[in-house]
């Protein structure tokens, strides 16, 4: 991630990193709101018992956190035209007040002959990236 | 157990309109901590250009996830949701999701796979207004994992 902060990257071209705070309160709170009540998102036991390290995030919670990040960039919701992302690696999320982190950055990939730019976006959890060919396409201005 | 291989290619029809609601955008919005005023405030969203308050990008997995029923819950399709994860998500906007829409949505399977002993399954969700005008088209693949359960 050090090139994003490479002088010759003018700011309009990278999404900054954007770090954002998920703790088992949210996933509860996600899981209300989307209507995704698998217990792997708010049982230990449940996910432990099918071989995950823990209570992981909803891949749809990381994905609207990515889309958040996506939407500041482009200025509206509207100006999101795709947004496609493959769930990697699973988010852990302890049971502490603090529980986990997850940074969401992007650059920009190409502009299209329509003029839309696409964005080519990481997110990572302790380091790991936990999406791959994470991508949004941005109505031209 | 693979899955049934015949399910390629098949449609549904169309579900049951989805209100949707102005609180119900809301609520997603902040359980997402999404705070922009045309997520939560109408006349923000009016003066936005939006009927009424606007969705974030990934609501609409709300209403398509429940749609899908249709297709995973179905016995002959044999997919053993204990073991399912979330592959992969797209979503291609005609135009956002507001509140006020009634959104019915179209199924149907666009691939079924194997390998390494995972099972991967596509669906895609069509998702409209009840008069035929196109909102949003939205993918989802999801993996059963093998019984080994590696990954």
């Amino acid at each position: 991630m050090s090139e994003l902060a490479s002088e010759s990257v003018s700011t309009v071209e990278v999404l900054q990193p954007h770090t954002f705070r998920v703790t088992r309160a949210d996933l509860v709170r996600y899981a209300g709101a989307s209507g995704d009540f698998n217990p792997i998102h708010w049982s230990e036991r449940t996910a432990t018992a099918v071989g995950l390290p823990g209570v992981i995030a909803h891949g749809m919670f990381t994905m609207a956190l990515v889309g958040r990040a996506v939407t500041a960039w482009a200025g509206a919701p509207d100006a999101v035209v795709e947004f496609g992302v493959r769930f990697a690696r699973p988010v852990p999320v302890p049971d502490t007040d603090e529980g986990t982190e997850v940074v969401v950055t992007g650059t920009v990939k190409e502009i299209t002959a329509e003029g839309h730019t696409r964005l080519s976006l990481t997110a990572t959890c302790n380091g790991d990236k936990v999406l791959s060919l994470a991508q949004a396409l941005i109505r031209k201005r | 157990m693979s899955l049934d291989q015949s399910f390629v290619g098949r449609s549904w029809p169309a579900t049951e309109p989805y209100l949707v609601g102005r609180e119900k955008i809301r609520e997603f919005a902040r359980a997402i901590g999404a705070t922009d005023a045309e997520y939560l405030d109408p006349e923000a969203a009016r003066a936005a250009g939006y009927a009424d308050v606007v969705a974030p990008p990934t609501f609409p997995i709300v209403f398509t996830m429940a749609a899908s029923r249709q297709i995973i819950s179905d016995p002959e399709l044999g997919l053993d949701y204990t073991r399912v994860v979330h592959g992969d998500q797209r979503f291609a906007y005609t135009r956002p999701v507001v509140a006020g829409d009634a959104l019915v949505c179209v199924n149907s399977v666009e691939e079924i796979t194997s390998r390494g002993g995972h099972e991967f399954i596509t669906t895609r969700t069509e998702v409209s207004t009840e008069g035929g005008d196109p909102v949003v088209t939205v993918w989802s693949k999801l993996v059963q994992r093998g019984v080994e359960g590696a990954a």
